[in-house]
C-alpha cells in the first residue's frame, strides 16, 4: 500500500507523468463508486506534499496542497464509505466507496495526518503504527492490508482440497489405516474369487455332464469348498477392515471435535459476540459428525469400489481381452449418464433442504412467540403462514419426485442394457468358439458386481462436496488465532494486593474508538463506581481489565506487569466477575456455586452462600444444597440467581471485584438485599463497579464520570455535587425521576 | 432563502452540509433526511433527522414543500441511499457460499460476496413477491425487484440458492 511500486497499472502512467521530479507518491485509496454512487474505479493519492484525486469523480485531475488546515474525515452509512477533504472554510471534496474499501480508507486516513503534520511541523513524519483488523481485532502485520483468516473466512469458497487438512487429525491413526488399507486390498481380491470358480464349474463340469461325461465328486467338492472358503475369508476380511477403520475414523472425528471445541474456548469473547450460537453448535456437533460418516462411510466404500473395478479389470483382462474390453465400454457411458441426473437430484435436494429451514423457521419463531401470538388473536394467520411454507415445500418435492422416481429405475435399466451387450457380444465369441460358456457366465458375475456399485460410486461426488464444505467451517475456527493471545514466555504471578494501573489506554472496536486515552490508578482494596451513559465505555474499560479484549494503545498493569504478559487463567482465578444477568449452569446449586473452584468443600459453599445471603432461601428448595438449578430447573427468582452467582464470586476470594450492573435487573427491595450481599463481597478487595442506579454506588471511594469514551471527573459524591459538572447533572437526571416518576396512562409532556 | 409557508427553511452550508432553521429561528447543521420506509414505501415519510438522531420535522409527503426545498432533500436522499438493483446476475465463482457473484446493477457492474444463503431475503409488503434482498459481505444491500423477470440465465443461477 505504502510502495508506489504496487501502484495500481490502470493509473500508473497517467499519474506519474503529473508528478514533479522529486515528489513522492506515499499512498493511495483505491475508489470503486464516484459522485453519484455508481461503480467506477477512481484513486486518491498522498504525495509527499499534496492530495491527488484522479477519475473518480466528473471532475478531471485535483490536486490539493498539504497544509496544516487541511482535515480529512471518514464516516460511513449503509455499506458506503465517505472521505471528505476540508479545510476551515468548507469542503474541498469528497470521495465514495464500499466499505472494502474501509481499511484501506482508514490507512490512507493515518498517512495523510502524518505527511500532513510532517509538512506542518517540518519535521520528517512519524513512524507508522501497526493496523489492527476491523473484524477480529489482531494486529497485522505492517504489510498486510487485511486480515488473512477473516479475509479467508469470508471470500474462499469450500474446497475438495480442504479434506486433505483433516490428515493432521488422521496421523496418530496412520498405523490402523495401513492395516485397515491392506485388509479392504485382501477382502476384495476374496469377494473376487468365487466368480472365478465358476468357470471351472461350467466348462469342467456341467457342460461336460451335458454332454454325458459324469460328475466328478472330487472336482465338486474342491470348487465348492473353494466357494464356501472365500466367502469365509472374505467375510472375515471385510469384518475386520470394517471394524478397524470404523475404530480409527470414530477416534479421529473424536479428535477433530475436540480439538476445536478447545480451540473455540480459547478464542476471545470478540468471536462469540460475531458467532451465532446455532451456528457454532452446527459446526462442532452436525460437521464433525457428517466428515466422519465421509471417511468411515462413503470414502471406504469408494475406495474398495474403485479396487474392485481395477481388480476386476485386470481378471477379465486376462482371461479374454476383447471380451473385456467391449464389456468394460459401456461402464463410463453409463456412470456418466448415472451422474447427469444425481446432479440434477442433487440440487433438488438442497432445495428441499432450504424449504425445510423455512418450515422450522415458521416453527421457531411462533412457538416462543405463542403467547404474543394468542395474546393478538392470530393464531389463523401463523397457521396460513406454516400452510403456505408446507405449500412450498411440497411443490419442490413434487418437483423432484419426478425425477427420483425416474432414477431407479432407470439405473436399472442402463444395467440391463450394459449385460445384453456382454450377453450379445459373448454368445457370438462362443458360437466363434473364441470362449467357452464358463468364461461368458464368469464375465456376467463379474459385470453384474460392478453396475450395481455404480449408483453409489456416482454419489461419491455430492458427498465429498459436502463433507468438504464442513471441513471448511472447522478449519474456519481452528485458523481463527486468538485475539486476546497467550504470551509466549509468561511471567509468574506473584500474589496480587489488588492494585490496578491503567495507563494511557485507548480502544477501537473496529473502526469504532470507543476509548481515548484513560488514565487511572486503582489503590488495592479501593471501591470504583464507573458512572456514565450507556456507551460511554464503561462496559468496555472492565472487558478490558478483565482482559476478554486487548488495548489497542497504551497499557494495564498489576504489580507492575503488563497484563499480556501474564497467562491469562492465572489472571483471570484473581477476578471475579457478578454480572447483570447471573448465568448458572445446568446442574445443583452447589455445583454452581463451586464453579470457579471445583474442590470447595461443602463447609466453603455454605459459608459463601450464607455471606451472598442466599442460604436462607436455598435451604427453602426441594433438595437444599443439592437441588437443581439452570436451563430447566428455572425456579429461582433473579434476585436469588443473582445471589448464587455473588457467592460464586465469593468463593474464589478474589483481589478484584468487577460488578456490571449487578442490581439493575432486581426490584429496590430485592436490591437492598443483594446490596448487604455485595458489601460483604466487596470488603478489602478491589472492586470495580458500574450501575446505572448511583445511589448503589455511594459507598465507592471514588467515582469515575465518562463521556464518550474519556474520563471527565474523579472525585467521591460530595466532591463531584459540589463541583457541579456531568456527575452533578446524571444525578440530577435521575433523582428528578425519582421525583415525577411517569404515571401510566398519562400523556407526559416530553413524548 | 426565499421565505416559503413551510414551517422551516432548509439550505446547505459550505462543509455542504444542510442546515435547518426552524420555526423558532434556531439553525441545526448536519440534517440527515431519512426514508421511513426506504425500500416498500420510499415516498411515504421522510423524516429530518437532526446530526445527533433526533427527529426535526417529520414530512408525510415531498410533494408538498416548496421547490428549492424539495430538491435540497432529493440530493442529499440521493447521496445517502445505495441500494443497487441487480439486472442480471453474469456468473457466480460458485454454487457453496462464500461465492462471488458477478452482477449488473442500475449502478454499473460490480462483484458481491454472498456469506450464506440466508443473507437473501424475501421482501413482504412490496407489491412484487419476487423481490430480493442481498445483503453482501461488506453490508451493502442488493434489490432484485422481480426476480421472475430475470433472464433465464439469472433466474437459473438464483434458483440455486434459494
Amino acid at each position: 500500500m505504502t510502495a508506489p511500486d504496487t501502484l495500481p497499472e490502470a493509473w500508473q502512467s497517467e499519474l506519474l507523468a503529473s508528478l514533479a521530479p522529486d515528489e513522492q507518491l506515499i499512498a493511495w485509496l483505491e475508489l470503486d463508486l464516484d459522485d453519484h454512487l455508481e461503480f467506477r474505479p477512481g484513486l486518491v493519492t498522498l504525495s509527499d506534499r499534496r492530495l491527488i484525486a484522479t477519475g473518480a469523480n466528473d471532475t478531471p485531475r485535483e490536486a490539493w496542497p498539504l497544509t496544516a488546515g487541511l482535515k480529512l474525515t471518514h464516516h460511513d452509512h449503509a455499506g458506503v464509505g465517505t472521505l471528505e477533504l476540508e479545510d476551515g472554510q468548507g469542503r474541498l471534496a469528497l470521495w465514495r466507496y464500499t466499505l472494502g474499501q474501509s481499511p484501506a480508507a482508514l490507512r490512507f486516513e493515518r498517512e495523510f495526518v502524518r505527511q500532513r503534520d510532517s509538512v506542518a511541523s517540518g519535521q520528517p513524519p512519524l513512524p507508522a503504527v501497526a493496523a489492527i483488523c476491523p473484524i477480529c481485532q489482531i494486529q497485522l502485520q505492517p504489510d498486510e492490508e487485511d486480515c488473512p483468516n477473516c479475509i479467508r473466512e469470508l471470500h474462499t469458497p469450500p474446497s475438495t482440497w480442504t479434506l486433505l487438512r483433516i490428515w493432521r487429525f488422521a496421523k496418530p491413526y496412520q498405523g490402523q489405516l495401513i492395516a485397515g488399507f491392506l485388509l479392504t486390498l485382501a477382502a476384495t481380491a476374496a469377494t473376487l474369487v468365487p466368480p472365478y470358480l465358476t468357470m471351472p464349474l461350467m466348462d469342467d463340469v456341467l457342460i461336460p455332464y451335458q454332454n454325458g461325461t459324469p460328475i466328478d465328486p472330487d472336482k465338486v467338492a474342491w470348487l465348492l469348498g473353494g466357494l464356501l472358503g472365500s466367502a469365509t475369508l472374505a467375510w472375515a476380511l471385510n469384518w475386520a477392515r470394517t471394524y478397524i477403520l470404523a475404530l480409527a475414523s470414530e477416534r479421529i472425528g473424536a479428535d477433530l471435535r475436540t480439538t476445536t471445541y478447545e480451540h473455540l474456548l480459547k478464542l476471545s469473547h470478540e468471536y462469540f459476540g460475531g458467532k451465532r450460537t446455532g451456528d457454532l453448535l452446527a459446526r462442532i456437533g452436525s460437521e464433525t459428525d457428517r466428515i466422519n460418516v465421509f471417511l468411515s462411510l462413503h470414502l471406504l466404500d469408494f475406495a474398495t469400489d474403485v479396487l474392485m473395478i481395477v481388480m476386476t479389470s485386470v481378471i477379465l483382462f486376462s482371461i479374454n481381452p476383447w471380451l473385456a474390453l467391449v464389456t468394460l465400454t459401456p461402464l463410463p457411458i453409463i456412470a456418466w449418464m448415472i451422474h447427469l441426473v444425481r446432479d440434477k437430484l442433487r440440487t433438488g435436494f438442497e432445495q428441499i433442504d432450504r424449504v425445510w429451514a423455512e418450515v422450522t423457521n415458521v416453527l421457531a419463531d411462533t412457538i416462543p412467540g405463542v403467547r404474543v401470538v394468542k395474546a393478538f388473536a392470530q393464531e389463523a394467520r401463523e397457521a396460513q403462514r406454516f400452510r403456505e411454507a408446507n405449500k412450498h415445500n411440497l411443490e419442490v418435492n413434487d418437483r423432484l419426485n419426478r425425477i427420483w422416481s425416474l432414477f431407479a429405475p432407470t439405473v436399472g435399466l442402463l444395467t440391463e442394457v450394459g449385460i445384453l451387450v456382454v450377453w450379445a457380444f459373448g454368445i457370438w465369441l462362443v458360437s466363434k468358439d473364441q470362449i467357452t460358456v464358463g468364461v461368458l457366465i464368469a464375465f456376467l458375475a463379474y459385470i453384474s458386481r460392478f453396475y450395481t456399485r455404480l449408483d453409489s460410486m456416482s454419489r461419491i461426488i455430492s458427498v465429498t462436496q459436502k463433507a468438504a464444505a464442513g471441513a471448511k467451517r472447522i478449519f474456519d475456527i481452528l485458523d481463527h488465532v486468538s485475539s486476546v493471545p497467550e504470551p509466549a514466555n509468561p511471567v509468574t504471578l506473584p500474589p496480587l494486593k489488588g492494585g490496578i494501573a491503567i495507563d494511557k489506554v485507548s480502544f477501537r472496536y473496529g473502526n469504532r474508538a470507543v476509548l481515548h486515552g484513560i488514565d487511572l490508578a486503582i489503590a488495592p482494596g479501593e471501591m470504583i463506581g464507573l458512572v456514565g451513559h450507556s456507551g460511554s465505555g464503561k462496559s468496555t474499560l472492565v472487558n478490558l481489565i478483565c482482559r476478554f479484549y486487548d488495548v489497542t494503545e497504551g497499557a494495564i498493569r498489576v504489580e507492575g506487569i503488563d497484563l499480556r504478559s501474564i497467562a491469562i487463567a492465572d489472571y483471570r482465578r484473581n477476578i471475579g466477575l457478578v454480572l447483570q444477568e447471573p448465568f448458572l449452569f445446568f446442574g445443583t446449586i452447589a455445583e454452581n456455586i463451586a464453579y470457579g473452584k471445583p474442590d470447595a468443600t461443602r463447609a466453603e459453599i455454605v459459608a459463601a452462600a450464607r455471606a451472598a445471603h442466599a442460604h436462607e432461601f436455598i435451604l427453602r428448595q426441594p433438595h437444599g444444597y443439592d437441588s437443581l438449578v439452570g436451563e430447566r430447573g428455572q425456579s429461582l427468582s433473579g434476585g436469588e440467581r443473582q445471589r448464587i452467582s455473588i457467592a460464586r464470586a465469593l468463593l474464589i476470594d478474589p483481589r478484584i471485584l468487577i460488578l456490571d450492573e449487578a442490581t439493575s435487573a432486581v426490584d429496590t427491595e430485592t436490591e437492598f438485599e443483594i446490596q448487604s450481599a455485595l458489601n460483604n463481597l466487596i470488603r478489602g478487595r478491589t472492586t470495580i463497579a458500574i450501575a446505572h442506579r448511583l445511589s448503589t454506588l455511594r459507598r465507592a471511594d471514588r467515582l469515575v464520570v465518562m463521556e464518550r469514551g474519556r474520563i471527565v471527573e474523579i472525585g467521591n459524591h460530595e466532591a463531584l455535587m459540589a463541583s457541579a459538572g456531568a456527575y452533578w447533572r446524571l444525578y440530577q437526571a435521575q433523582t428528578k425521576q425519582l421525583d415525577a416518576p411517569p404515571v401510566l396512562g398519562e400523556n407526559s409532556p416530553s413524548a | 432563502m426565499k421565505p416559503t409557508a413551510s414551517p422551516f427553511t432548509l439550505s446547505r452550508n459550505s462543509f455542504g452540509r444542510l442546515v435547518l432553521s426552524d420555526a423558532a429561528g434556531l439553525a441545526h447543521a448536519g440534517i440527515v433526511p431519512v426514508r421511513a420506509f426506504g425500500i416498500t414505501a420510499p415516498d411515504y415519510g421522510i423524516s429530518l433527522m437532526s446530526a445527533d438522531g433526533k427527529e426535526l420535522q417529520w414530512l408525510e409527503n415531498l410533494d408538498v414543500l416548496p421547490d428549492d426545498i424539495r430538491s435540497l432533500i432529493v440530493a442529499e436522499l440521493a447521496q445517502r441511499e445505495f441500494v443497487p438493483v441487480i439486472r442480471r446476475i453474469a456468473s457466480v465463482s460458485s454454487y457453496a457460499t462464500p461465492s462471488t457473484w458477478q452482477v449488473d446493477t442500475d449502478r454499473g457492474t460490480t462483484a458481491l460476496i454472498l456469506k450464506s444463503e440466508e443473507d437473501i431475503r424475501r421482501l413482504r409488503g412490496t407489491d412484487n413477491a419476487g423481490a430480493l434482498l442481498i445483503a453482501d459481505s461488506q453490508g451493502i444491500h442488493f434489490l432484485i425487484r422481480d426476480r421472475l423477470a430475470l433472464d433465464a440465465h439469472s433466474q437459473k443461477i438464483l434458483k440455486r440458492f434459494l
